[in-house]
């Protein structure tokens, strides 16, 4: 069987059903073969866009996403969507062709060191230099992948190699003498963990994208509802325990609600799962939960102690040691709360996430977010470009499902929404799926509505169009004295660009049509592009300037 | 402060480049990094030495190098009762005059004479590291041809 072949079939092999891939000359043999697969081909009109397609895919759904470039300029255009995946742990699989092996080191034509390019932007990478190789190399890609902390495996595969011959084996097991994450935590470590949370009085959880990667939702809900602990959500974690919920306090660190920063700061228990203790959410590290003891949980040694020391660190898999947690658990020896969840209640009364729409004719963003949520219920897929639109999405929706917020939160990529909802949408047909945008980043990967178009994708495209960049101008006028170098925008008429390109495109310049424009763009059976005028120099608050403690925030303080 | 860190990691091609960008990474400069294979062809022994001030970073660093797919284990023998040696090869221009302190110098340091040809000879020293320091410090006195020396090994004891 030819090495392109067999990529295929071990390809099929995994279960996979997409390809977001890119033709090039290096990838012919792929794309002859794929010709007659059953694997479904979408081709973006930028590799970086194939990327975040993948990623998306695999965000909304926890399987392996897959995309496809070229030798060279292909390969070298998905290494952004390979960073962002690699900051966000998402699954993927990125497949590149390479020159042939006896042209590799030449500076050939289309040539690129792809795997010196993506080492530091991936979990792992392989160069298949012969193709009895391969079934093998895709096998263990795909488990390295989906396991442990998950990440973008990337697979050079040189053109003669997908041309070569080989009997084709697909193997059952992986074993790989180097790789063993550990799921379970450390018995004794749970023990120490129960009983610093019987003795503690102001205890906080912390959670990340590790309870949605690892599937931990119910896990979480049990065990913070049984210990009555408060829950705080990382970016990341959006989804991991209801919005709605009585014990949740919302999203912590930079832009979250000053309750969720105040209960930290009290707190005499920090208990973190699947959270990195990123620099946005910590603030000024020394002055970071000054009074609490803290517990780590993650499935990656390297992520804890990493920033802040912590007291008990457990490494494992968030589902698993939560479930040890629940089955050791006394609930006769947990300490009464009442007086924490009294001072919570205190600051969530006194400082609500707010914005007025009232007094102003321009249509305040937050206004929009809260007519979606409102309509679709905290049904939809909200995939976010980045910038001030991604954190009004994440204060302003409420996220009640795993899986139903994808956003680029390690290295905050702006392009990746627009492309990352046409992945979502695709591998979750049945849900609606929304993009929130800014007018800047969907100018990152706009070519991408010849790909909605070309496929008929049904997702929803909310540009918030201030005709800024308007987080960078935020910091502008908050700490550069309104110089607002480089961030105005002279923007097309994104209208007439959707329809350019085969699209409905609406335009919302009113308040008070608001509510009947989001009914119409839900209501559309088609892709609709609709562009809001909003307030120009409205701002995300509250905030923490960088660096600051998180207590210390401008805007939304009583 | 000096760290001495030993990875087995699979013997394949890249690895030294994986690990080796681990350190740069983060603005680390490798003082010497030695590999070879074991005793088993599909490993090899990579021994680096790198100065670290801050631990913390120094850990982290030892957390990712265990994280690489192909690193096997990581060992730090700072601590650690070790046996540690380095090789140097240098090539000593010698004349009439400075035959006799040669001499002296191979058998103060019990040092080896490789090759002896009519202009030059060449001397092969084994040591830990601050013998081969002094051995160093010994040799500006004469005119060198060549120097050479290999990074560390270690081996714990």
């Amino acid at each position: 069987m030819k090495g392109a072949k067999i990529l295929i079939e071990s390809l099929l092999k995994e279960g996979v059903e997409v390809i977001f891939g890119y033709p090039g000359g290096s990838v012919i043999p792929l794309f002859d073969s794929l010709y007659d697969s059953p694997i479904k081909l979408i081709v973006p009109r930028h590799e970086q866009a194939g990327a975040h397609m993948a990623d998306g895919y695999a965000r909304s759904t926890g399987k392996v996403g897959v995309c496809l470039a070229t030798s060279g300029p292909g390969a070298t255009n998905l290494t952004t969507g390979i960073a962002t995946a690699h900051m966000d742990s998402v699954s993927m699989v990125a497949i590149t062709g390479q020159v042939k092996n006896s042209l590799i080191g030449n500076d050939a034509f289309q040539e690129a060191d792809v795997t010196g390019i993506t080492r530091s932007i991936s979990k792992h990478n392989y160069l298949v230099k012969d193709v009895k190789d391969l079934a093998y190399t895709i096998k263990e890609a795909f488990y390295l992948a989906s396991s442990g902390r998950p990440g973008p495996v990337v697979i050079d595969l040189p053109v003669d190699v997908q041309m070569q011959d080989a009997k084709f084996d697909y193997f059952d097991k992986i074993e790989i003498r180097s790789y063993r994450p550990s799921h379970f935590g450390h018995a004794g470590q749970i023990k120490k963990i129960l009983k610093l949370i019987y003795s503690a009085k102001k205890p906080v959880l912390i959670t990340g994208g590790g309870i949605i990667i690892s599937g931990a939702n119910q896990e979480l809900l049990r065990f913070a509802e049984k210990t009555n602990i408060p829950v705080t959500t990382t970016f990341m974690g959006l989804g991991g325990f209801p919005s709605t919920h009585k014990l949740a306090l919302g999203m912590p660190g930079m832009h979250g609600t000053v309750y969720a920063n105040m209960a930290i700061t009290e707190s005499d228990l920090l208990i973190s799962v699947g959270s990195r203790f990123d620099d946005r959410v910590t603030g000024k590290l020394s002055e970071f939960a000054p009074k609490a003891k803290i517990v780590h949980i993650d499935i990656d040694p390297t992520s804890i102690s990493k920033n802040i020391n912590v007291d008990i660190p457990v490494v494992g898999d968030a589902k698993t040691v939560l479930e040890q947690l629940i089955e050791e658990l006394d609930e006769s020896k947990l300490s009464n709360l009442d007086s924490w969840h009294k001072n919570i209640e205190t600051w969530k009364k006194k400082n609500p996430l707010k914005y007025s729409q009232e007094k102003t004719g321009k249509i305040k963003p937050q206004y929009v977010i809260e007519e979606i949520y409102n309509q679709t219920k905290g049904g939809a897929i909200i995939v976010t470009e980045v910038g001030q639109h991604q954190m009004w999405a994440a204060q302003f929706y409420k996220y009640d499902y795993p899986r139903s917020f994808l956003s680029s939160g390690g290295l905050g990529t702006m392009g990746y929404g627009f492309p990352a909802a046409i992945g979502a949408k695709i591998a979750n047909s049945n849900k609606e799926v929304i993009v929130i945008a800014g007018d800047g980043s969907i100018q990152m990967n706009i070519q991408e509505l010849a790909t909605l178009s070309a496929y008929n994708v049904n997702i929803k495209i909310i540009i918030l169009n201030n005709n800024y960049l308007g987080m960078v101008r935020q910091w502008q006028e908050l700490f550069y004295d309104r110089r607002y170098s480089g961030t105005p925008l002279k923007n097309p008429d994104f209208v007439k660009v959707a329809e350019g390109y085969g699209i409905k495109g609406i335009r919302v310049k009113k308040p008070s049509d608001v509510k009947s424009a989001v009914k119409e763009i839900l209501s559309s059976k088609k892709p609709v592009l609709a562009d809001f005028w909003i307030e120009e120099e409205e701002n995300v608050f509250p905030m923490v300037p960088a660096g600051e403690a998180i207590n210390r925030m401008i805007g939304g303080m009583a | 402060m000096k760290h001495t860190i030993q990875a087995l990691v699979e013997n394949k091609f890249g690895v030294l480049a994986r690990v080796a960008s681990l350190f740069s990474a983060r603005g680390y400069n490798i003082s010497s990094l030695a590999v070879g294979e074991t005793q088993d062809p599909t490993i090899s022994c990579m021994t680096i030495v790198v100065s670290a001030e801050d631990e913390r970073i120094l850990e982290q660093i030892k957390k990712q190098l265990h994280k690489l797919i192909d690193v096997i284990t990581v060992i730090d023998f700072t601590r650690r009762d070790h046996i540690d040696r380095e090789l140097l090869l240098a090539k000593v221009v010698k004349t009439k005059e400075s035959k006799a302190t040669i001499d002296k110098l191979i058998k103060a340091y019990d040092l080896k004479l490789t090759e002896e040809t009519g202009g030059y000879c060449i001397i092969e020293v084994s040591a830990e590291h601050h013998k081969i320091k002094e051995v160093l410090q010994s040799l500006k006195k004469f005119e060198l041809k060549e120097l050479v020396r290999t990074g560390r090994i270690a081996i714990s004891k």
